[in-house]
C-alpha cells in the first residue's frame, strides 16, 4: 500500500522487506519520541503559559531519577536499532557461495558491467529472479556508487580496490540503478535499470548475444566468458613463461586464490582479489617467500576490466591448493 | 542612547578596523557572515530552482554542480561554523562571565581578519569560475578529475580554519582565567559550557581539516600520491581525514546553537534548568564522543565491516547527551511562567527540529539502514534538520534574544514572531519531502532525476521560497529597528545572566565595577520582576 502511495520504493529483493521493516521500527521511534516531546512542549506552553507579570515560579532543580531514566531507555532502543542494522548490514557482507559473479567497472559516466558467462552490457544489469548475485565493483576513475532503491543496496565503487555485494532478486521487473556517490559534470546522468528476469528468459539472453557483444569489443579481451577471456591475457602477457609448475621466477598459481600466502617479509597474507589485483599492479609490494621481486608491473597495460578477468581465470586454474601451498612456501 | 557605550564611545571607520572591542568584533562577524548567508541563500535558490522540473533546464549540469557545492562551502565554512560562537560568543561571554574583554583581544581581531583573508580567497574562487566537488572535496575527483578552482577554494578554507582555532583558544583561556568572582563552573551559563566544549573541538578537529584541504590542493598541484590510486594513494584516506574534522564540525555548528536555546528556555519559562550539571557536562560529552564517530560516513566506502560495527554503536552512543538535553529543556517548561517572546518561539521550535533531526540522525547510524539511504535526499534532509533547523533556529533565537544588547533597541515583537513561524512552516515544507524522496531512493547531488520525484521537489522549493521570505523579514526588520525601534532598557527579559546587569548597549568596559556573583545561573525563582517597556 505504501508502495502504491509514493512512500515506499518497490520492494524487489530478499533484503528489501527486511530493511523496510526496520524502517518501520525506527519510524515508530521517531514517532513516539517526537510525539513525546511535542506532548511535553505544546502541553506545558498552554498549561504553564504565563498568565501575569506577579506569576511565581517553582524552584526545580532536577531529578536524578528522571535523568537515569531517560539516559537508559533511549539507550536500550538504539541498541536494539545497532543489532537489528548490524545484522542486516553483515548479511550484505556475506554472499552466498552459489552466487552468479557480475563484476562491475564504473567510470565517468557509465557502469560497465561482464557476468562470468562473458556477456557485457553498459548501463544495464539483466539477472534472473531468485538467484542470488555478487557484485565485484571497481572504478577506472573516480568513486562511484552502485545503488539498486528497489533492492535495498547501494556500494561505493572505489578506484583502487575492490568492493563487494550481492542481492536477490525476488520480482521480475525493471528497476532504477542510481550513481550515488557524486562524480562530476554527468553525475545524474550515471543511471540505468536492472532488469529481473525468470530464469529461463535469464539464460536465453545470456546465451542470446555474447557472440555479437563480444565481437562489439573484441580489444576487452576477446569473445567468451570471463575464465576464457582471463586465459587469453594470461597468453597474451606471456604470465606462463615463470608462473608454470616448478618454475623458481614466480609462484604456479593454481589453488593460490583463497589460500594464505607466505611472504618474503614473514608476514602472510589472504590471497583475495585485492592481493591478487595488487600484486599484478604492484608486484613488488608482496613478495612470495622464495621468490626474488623481478615480476614487472602491469600497471598501464591492462584495463580494470582485464584484470578482473584475469583474475577469474587464475580462480578457474583449482588445483591443488596444499601442494601449490608448499612450493610458494618452499 | 545618550550615555557612553560601546556603540558610540567612537567614530569612523578605522575605529571599527582596528577595534579591540569584543562587541565591536562581534559586530563585524555579524555583518560579514549575513553577507556570506545571503550569497550561500542564492545558490540554495538556484539549485531548488532547478529541481522544480525533472529534466536540468534552468542550468548546465556544471553549473548546477558548482551550485550546490558553492552553497555548500559558503554555509559550513563561512556562516554557520563562525555564526554563534564568532558573533554572540564574542559579544556575550566576556559580559556573561563579568569580564571586560576576551583574554587575547588582538588575537581576536586578528581571526577577524584570517577570517576574511579566507573569505576573500574562497570568494575569488566561486567568481572566477567556481568549484564543483562538493564541499565535502572527495577524493580523487577533487584531486586528479574536477577542472574548477579547487585550490582557492581549499586555500580559503585552510586559512579559515586559523580563524576557528584563535577564537577557541581565545574563548578557553578567557572562561578559565576571566571569570567574576564568585562565578565558579557549576553557576557559568550553559552558553558558556557549551561555547567551552565547541572551542575544544575547534581547536582540536580544525587543524586535521586544514592539513587535509592542504594536502589537496598539493596533490593536485604538485602530483603528491596522497590520495589518488593511480598515483599510489589511497582516496579512502582522505574520507577518514575530512571527516576526523567535519563530523565534529556538525557539533560545533549544534552546541553554541544548545547553548542558546538553554539561556532562552530558562529566561522565558522563569525557571531554573532542569539538571544543569546534566546539561552542562552533555555538552563536554558530545564534544568528546563526537570525534569518535566520523567512520559512520564511510559505511560504504570499502572500510572493514569491524570498523563498521564500532563506528555505528559509538554513534548511537553521541546521540544519548542531545537526548538528555531535549529532555532537559522539556522538563524546564514544567510549572514556569511561559511567555512566547520570538526567541522564545525560535528556541521552541529548535526542539522540535532537533529532535526530528537527531532521531533520524538514528536511522543514518543504523548500518542496514544506512545502506539504502546513504547520499540520498534521506541524508540532505537530516542534516539541514541539525544544521538549519538547529544551528540556524538557535542562532535567529540568539540573535532576537541578545538584540536589545547589542542595538540598544527593541526589534517589533509582532513581526519577529510571524517571522519565527513562518522560518518554522517553511523549514518544515522544504526538508521534510526531501526525507520521503531520499527513501524513495532519489540520490543527492543529482541535476536531473526522474520524474516521480517531481512532486516532492516542488513542495521542496516551495517550501524554500516560504523559508526565504522568513529569512529576509528580521533582516528588514531589525535594520529598521537600529533607527524606528524601541530604546531598550538593560534587562527587558527579566533575565538572569550578568550581561543584563550592564546597560544596553554596554559601555566599553562592559561593567563600571566587576560584578560579584553570589548566586547559581538562572535562579529565576528569587528573581524580583523584570523591567519592562
Amino acid at each position: 500500500m505504501l508502495e502504491r502511495l509514493g512512500l515506499m520504493p518497490a520492494q524487489a529483493s530478499t533484503m528489501a522487506f527486511q530493511v523496510d521493516l526496520l524502517y518501520g521500527f525506527l519510524i515508530a521511534v521517531t514517532a513516539f519520541f517526537s510525539l513525546l516531546i511535542a506532548a511535553g512542549v505544546i502541553g506545558f506552553s498552554i498549561k504553564y503559559r504565563r498568565r501575569s507579570e506577579h506569576d511565581r515560579t517553582p524552584h526545580i532543580h532536577g531529578s536524578n531519577l528522571l535523568e537515569v531514566v531517560w539516559t537508559v531507555i533511549p539507550l536500550a532502543i538504539t541498541m536494539v536499532m545497532f543489532f537489528w542494522g548490524a545484522h542486516i548490514f553483515v548479511t550484505l557482507k556475506r554472499p552466498p557461495d552459489d552466487a552468479l559473479q557480475v563484476n562491475v567497472v564504473g567510470k565517468q559516466w557509465m557502469w560497465k558491467l561482464q557476468h562470468l558467462e562473458g556477456r557485457r552490457e553498459i548501463n544495464q544489469l539483466h539477472v534472473p529472479v531468485g538467484r542470488p548475485v555478487k557484485l565485484t565493483l571497481t572504478s577506472e576513475d573516480v568513486i562511484h556508487s552502485f545503488y539498486v532503491p528497489a533492492f535495498r543496496i547501494k556500494q561505493d565503487a572505489v578506484p583502487g580496490r575492490y568492493t563487494t555485494t550481492w542481492f536477490e532478486a525476488t520480482k521480475v521487473g525493471e528497476y532504477h540503478l542510481f550513481c550515488a556517490e557524486y562524480c562530476g559534470t554527468v553525475h545524474s546522468g550515471m543511471i540505468g535499470k536492472v532488469v529481473v528476469m525468470d530464469p529461463a528468459d535469464y539464460q536465453a539472453w545470456l546465451a542470446g548475444e555474447s557472440t555479437s557483444a563480444a565481437a562489439a569489443a573484441p580489444a576487452d579481451g576477446g569473445s567468451g566468458s570471463l575464465v576464457a577471456s582471463g586465459k587469453a591475457l594470461y597468453e597474451k602477457h606471456g604470465c606462463i613463461t615463470c608462473h608454470q609448475a616448478g618454475s623458481v621466477l614466480g609462484p604456479p598459481l593454481a589453488g593460490v586464490p583463497g589460500s594464505t600466502v607466505a611472504l618474503q617479509d614473514g608476514n602472510s597474507v589472504t590471497a583475495d582479489d585485492e592481493y591478487l589485483r595488487e600484486s599484478i599492479l604492484n608486484p613488488q609490494a608482496k613478495v612470495v617467500k622464495g621468490f626474488a621481486p623481478v615480476m614487472p608491473t602491469f600497471k598501464g597495460q591492462m584495463s580494470e576490466e582485464q584484470i578482473l578477468q584475469l583474475i577469474a581465470y587464475i580462480k578457474s586454474l583449482g588445483g591443488d591448493t596444499a601442494a601449490a601451498h608448499g612450493k610458494t612456501g618452499s | 542612547m545618550t550615555s557612553t557605550n560601546y556603540l558610540n564611545a567612537d567614530y569612523g571607520i578605522w575605529s571599527w578596523l582596528l577595534t579591540k572591542d569584543h562587541k565591536r568584533i562581534g559586530i563585524l562577524y555579524l555583518i560579514s557572515i549575513t553577507f556570506m548567508f545571503l550569497l550561500g541563500g542564492l545558490f540554495a535558490l538556484m539549485v531548488r530552482l532547478e529541481l522544480l522540473t525533472p529534466a536540468g533546464d534552468l542550468l548546465t549540469a556544471d553549473t548546477y554542480n558548482k551550485m550546490f557545492t558553492m552553497h555548500g562551502i559558503v554555509m559550513v565554512f563561512f556562516f554557520l561554523i563562525p555564526s554563534i560562537p564568532a558573533v554572540l560568543g564574542n559579544f556575550c561571554i566576556p559580559l556573561m562571565i563579568g569580564a571586560r574583554d576576551l583574554a587575547f583581544p588582538r588575537l581576536n581581531l586578528a581571526s577577524w581578519y584570517i577570517f576574511m583573508a579566507g573569505a576573500v580567497f574562497t570568494l575569488y574562487a566561486i567568481f572566477t569560475g567556481g568549484v564543483d566537488t562538493g564541499w565535502t572535496f572527495y577524493t580523487p575527483y577533487s584531486t586528479a578529475a574536477a577542472n574548477t578552482k579547487v585550490i582557492p577554494a581549499a586555500v580559503g578554507i585552510f586559512i579559515n580554519g586559523f580563524s576557528s582555532i584563535l577564537t577557541g583558544l581565545n574563548f578557553i583561556v578567557t572562561i578559565h582565567r576571566m571569570r567574576a568572582p564568585g562565578l565558579t563552573w557549576f553557576r557559568l551559563p550553559l552558553f558558556v559550557w557549551a561555547h567551552y566544549a565547541t572551542s575544544i573541538i575547534f581547536i582540536l578537529g580544525t587543524p586535521v581539516i586544514a592539513i587535509t584541504i592542504l594536502l589537496v590542493a598539493a596533490e593536485r598541484a604538485l602530483q603528491f600520491g596522497i590520495f589518488d590510486p593511480t598515483l599510489g594513494g589511497d582516496p579512502v584516506l582522505f574520507q577518514h581525514l575530512f571527516w576526523f574534522y567535519s563530523h565534529p564540525a556538525v557539533y560545533i555548528m549544534i552546541l553554541p546553537s544548545m547553548g542558546v536555546i538553554s539561556e532562552v528556555i530558562t529566561c522565558f519559562s522563569r525557571k531554573v534548568i532542569f539538571g544543569y550539571g546534566f546539561v552542562a557536562i552533555s555538552s563536554l560529552a558530545i564534544a568528546i564522543l563526537g570525534f569518535l564517530v566520523w567512520g559512520h560516513h564511510l559505511f560504504l566506502s570499502g572500510q572493514s565491516v569491524y570498523a563498521s560495527l564500532i563506528f555505528s554503536v559509538l554513534s548511537f552512543l553521541v546521540a544519548i547527551p542531545s537526548a538528555v538535553k531535549v529532555f532537559n529543556w522539556t522538563a524546564t517548561l514544567y510549572r514556569g511562567s511561559i511567555s512566547f517572546n520570538a526567541p522564545m518561539i525560535y528556541a521552541l521550535g529548535f526542539i522540535g527540529l532537533f529532535t526530528i533531526g537527531g532521531l533520524t540522525g538514528l536511522f543514518l547510524a543504523t548500518l542496514g539502514f544506512d545502506v539504502h539511504v546513504h547520499d540520498t535526499y534521506f541524508v540532505v534532509a537530516h542534516f539541514h534538520y541539525i544544521m538549519v533547523g538547529g544551528a540556524l533556529m538557535g542562532y535567529l533565537g540568539g540573535i532576537h534574544y541578545w538584540w536589545p544588547k547589542i542595538s540598544g533597541r527593541m526589534y517589533p515583537e509582532w513581526p519577529a514572531r510571524i517571522g519565527a513561524a513562518i522560518v518554522f512552516v517553511g523549514f518544515n515544507l522544504t526538508f521534510f519531502p526531501q526525507f520521503i524522496a531520499g527513501y524513495l531512493g532519489m540520490p543527492r547531488r543529482y541535476h536531473m532525476y526522474p520524474p516521480e520525484f517531481q512532486v516532492l521537489n516542488v513542495m521542496s522549493t516551495a517550501g524554500a521560497t516560504i523559508l526565504g521570505v522568513g529569512y529576509l523579514l528580521p533582516l528588514t526588520y531589525l535594520l529598521w529597528s537600529l533607527r524606528y525601534g524601541k530604546v531598550a532598557p538593560a534587562n527587558p527579559w527579566g533575565a538572569t545572566g550578568l550581561e543584563w546587569q550592564t546597560p544596553s548597549p554596554p559601555p566599553t568596559e562592559n561593567f563600571p565595577v566587576t560584578p560579584t556573583v553570589t548566586e547559581e545561573a538562572y535562579a529565576y525563582a528569587h528573581r524580583a520582576e523584570p523591567e519592562y517597556v
